[in-house]
């Protein structure tokens, strides 16, 4: 009963450290671990411009409903932290005067939310069945070996982290990859490799398709849409004049 | 996720207006056809649409996507009149029009608008625009938040009278960010401009829009699941009824609509319900998004008239299959989980919610996913499983224990390391799982491996016996 009184109280050392903390072993432990410590060092606070957005984001929600706002408040969180520690959900239970498990448990469930560090670039590349048929094994390959990472790997340097996704919403420009918040699409090895290097140079390439397209028109030419837009007022319908005002 | 629906958790006026035409004559009286009842059949030959009646006239982005480029083209055009018209009118144009929902489910809209439209008991109505687009194959409200944003936000402000609704939530998902600046830009662009907000449009009616952006979870696309995500919970869907429109956001009546659905309505208002009626098949009216994706040779999205063929419209826009024809191997055709259709199916089925019915798979989102025989059929099924285990919120068992099993049956189904009376036991797992759980996330992992198991079943013990011969060998 005291273990599982011991891992309760543990949880959020074990979702700030990647290796489990052995507590209960006989060995010496690897390092010790100071709560306040930790506490200290990664001490989280809202900056002066999110804490101006964070009040814009809860107005957006009727007042004893104010709860909607956690999942914009916990991203808001990661981008200023650029992953969600402990602190920061303490810091937005508070905002929202919430139980911190409560805001622990739902940003848990989403898979935006890091609850542990990430590099500075998130490579998310799509692997489910649309983009497989245009070829994202090869991509994976390509980035597996460049990038020197298993799925689920962060590079030492902090740099780079790469993930197999599922469906990024973009499969008829497939394959593709997510960097961060952007959509790099219709990849094919070489311009995999290109923009792996363009991003280990630490420039981010304007995102969208890398092969002569501008969207998600067809290739060789548009088959619709050729002529100008009608204007406005076309085909309009006669509004009879007796409306009333509501 | 797709708007599923799924009948049997219907009430008895719903359930008889989901049903065909000629059930549902039978169930009402013989009474004058009510506003709404679609026209009889006449039309023979569907598509290509012209390009003045597209309704998304800025889906590739080569205009300007700002408000000036919007009203340009047609958009918050005489809006003021329309909102003035009142509910009534807007949900009768909705119900000439045939408008089906566009998110998977393929209800009919002006009914769905019409169970908000009743006398409230003081508690605020809310509009949720369901954005959470995560279907594998579905990519169509992706172009219309970030090429047409103004479309959505209009529609959410007629669509919102139509319901009486004081605001509209759009839950867009997460990893569509750049998308999401640009509906945020447009938002504000309406806000200053007095188009929405108080007084909307100079109508006298105050209506706001609210964007709300999820992080990464495709359950949240399950119009429950969706509401308690826009709560701030953990996105599991709820159990149904109470349903959204009596009990929904923050406890309050509630629809949730599809993007696409919310979008044309404002061109439908404005160029008549007949108008919209005048495309398709009666009772699967109206335009519609398609995505092709896949093994063709210019994968694309494109705006075309429902009941189009399959093979027009693939021909037509994407340049054929890769290989011509007869390299098809089969089509899934409205998103991940609508059972696959073998190419002789494929030839002459036509792209509308009863004509796919009729060949034993869904419109769903009309996401068109292509597959040439140099496909690994059963691999490419393995993997969407692989995709809804992962997804699973795990609150029902069937879902979350069924699909892994189902995962780990199809994994070695890939190699071929089974028996052949494996399938039926993968078939009757499937059975079980489907209908048995509070949201259609089972059923739409049920609903593959069916279609899969059902046109290429020769495939799956054809491979089985090889592996079997191999081992043979190896143990030799």
């Amino acid at each position: 009963m005291f273990a599982n009184l011991l891992r309760l109280y543990q949880l959020p050392r074990l979702v700030l450290q990647a290796p489990p903390i052995r507590a209960l072993s006989t060995s010496e432990p690897r390092f010790k671990l100071d709560a306040c410590n930790l506490y200290e060092k990664l001490k989280f606070e809202f900056d002066e411009e999110n804490k101006k957005r964070a009040e814009f984001l809860i107005s957006t929600y009727p007042e004893p409903e104010r709860r909607g706002a956690l999942l914009p408040l916990l991203d808001l969180a990661q981008r200023q932290h650029g992953w969600l520690p402990i602190t920061a959900i303490q810091a937005v239970a508070e905002m929202l005067k919430l139980e911190p498990f409560v805001v622990w448990e739902v940003a848990n469930f989403y898979t935006m939310f890091n609850l542990r560090p990430i590099g500075m670039f998130r490579l998310k590349v799509c692997m489910t069945t649309p983009c497989r048929l245009r070829g994202c094994d090869e991509i994976w390959r390509t980035c597996e070996n460049v990038l020197k990472l298993k799925d689920g790997e962060t590079s030492k340097d902090m740099q780079f982290t790469l993930t197999a996704t599922y469906c990024m919403g973009a499969c008829v420009n497939g394959p593709v990859i997510a960097v961060n918040d952007d959509l790099y699409e219709d990849l094919d090895v070489p311009e995999t490799e290109k923009l792996l290097s363009e991003l280990k140079s630490g420039i981010m390439p304007p995102a969208g398709p890398r092969r002569d397209r501008f969207a998600s028109e067809p290739r060789s030419g548009l088959t619709s849409l050729l002529t100008e837009p009608p204007s406005a007022g076309f085909g309009m319908q006669e509004l009879s004049p007796k409306a009333k005002p509501c | 996720m797709a708007a599923i629906v799924r009948y049997n958790l219907l009430t008895k006026p719903q359930f008889v207006a989901a049903l065909p035409g000629a059930v549902q004559l039978r169930l009402q009286s013989t009474q004058a056809p009510p506003p709404g009842t679609p026209p009889p059949q006449t039309k023979t030959k569907f598509g290509p649409l012209a390009d003045e009646d597209r309704i998304f006239t800025n889906l590739y982005g080569r205009h300007d996507w700002r408000l000036k480029g919007a009203q340009k083209r047609g958009d918050w055009y005489k809006t003021k009149e329309i909102v003035l018209k009142g509910p009534d009118w807007i949900i009768n144009e909705i119900k000439t029009s045939g408008l089906r929902g566009r998110g998977g489910a393929g209800f009919p809209s002006g009914m769905k608008w019409s169970f908000m439209n009743k006398p409230g008991d003081g508690r605020p109505k809310y509009l949720v625009v369901n954005a959470d687009e995560g279907e594998p194959g579905t990519c169509k409200d992706r172009e219309i938040m970030r090429h047409d944003p103004h479309k959505l936000v209009e529609g959410c402000l007629i669509a919102g009278r139509a319901m009486g609704a004081q605001a509209a939530y759009i839950y867009i998902r997460g990893e569509f960010y750049n998308e999401a600046s640009n509906m945020q830009l447009a938002i504000a662009e309406a806000y200053q401009a007095g188009l929405i907000g108080k007084n909307a449009c100079g109508s006298g009616y105050n209506f706001d829009v609210f964007m709300h952006r999820g992080a990464g979870a495709y359950i949240c696309g399950e119009e429950t699941a969706l509401i308690e995500s826009l709560e701030g919970k953990q996105g599991k869907p709820r159990l149904k009824p109470p349903f959204p429109a009596d009990v929904g956001l923050f406890g309050c009546p509630t629809t949730v609509t599809n993007v696409e659905t919310v979008a044309v309505a404002p061109t439908i208002c404005r160029r008549g319900g007949n108008w919209f009626a005048s495309f398709g098949r009666t009772r699967n009216s109206g335009t519609k998004l398609f995505n092709i994706s896949g093994h063709v040779n210019r994968p694309c999205t494109v705006e075309e008239e429902m009941s189009i063929p399959l093979k027009e419209l693939i021909e037509r826009h994407c340049g054929g299959v890769i290989g011509g024809w007869d390299n098809l191997l089969g089509v899934i055709p409205g998103g991940s989980s609508t059972p696959i259709i073998p190419r002789k199916v494929c030839d002459d089925v036509i792209m509308d919610f009863d004509g796919l019915i009729a060949a034993q798979t869904s419109l769903g989102t009309a996401a068109i996913i292509v597959m040439d025989k140099s496909t690994d059929v059963i691999k490419a099924i393995a993997r969407l499983i692989s995709f809804y285990k992962h997804e699973s919120c795990g609150q029902c068992t069937p879902c979350r224990e069924g699909i892994g099993w189902m995962n780990k049956i199809m994994t070695r189904f890939v190699k071929g390391d089974a028996q052949p009376s494996e399938i039926d036991m993968l078939w009757e797992i499937s059975k079980q799982i489907e209908g048995h759980t509070i949201c259609a996330l089972g059923d739409g992992a049920a609903w593959p491996v069916q279609g899969l198991i059902r046109h290429f079943r020769p495939e799956i013990e054809k491979r089985m016996q090889q592996h079997a011969q191999q081992s043979k060998r190896a143990t030799n």
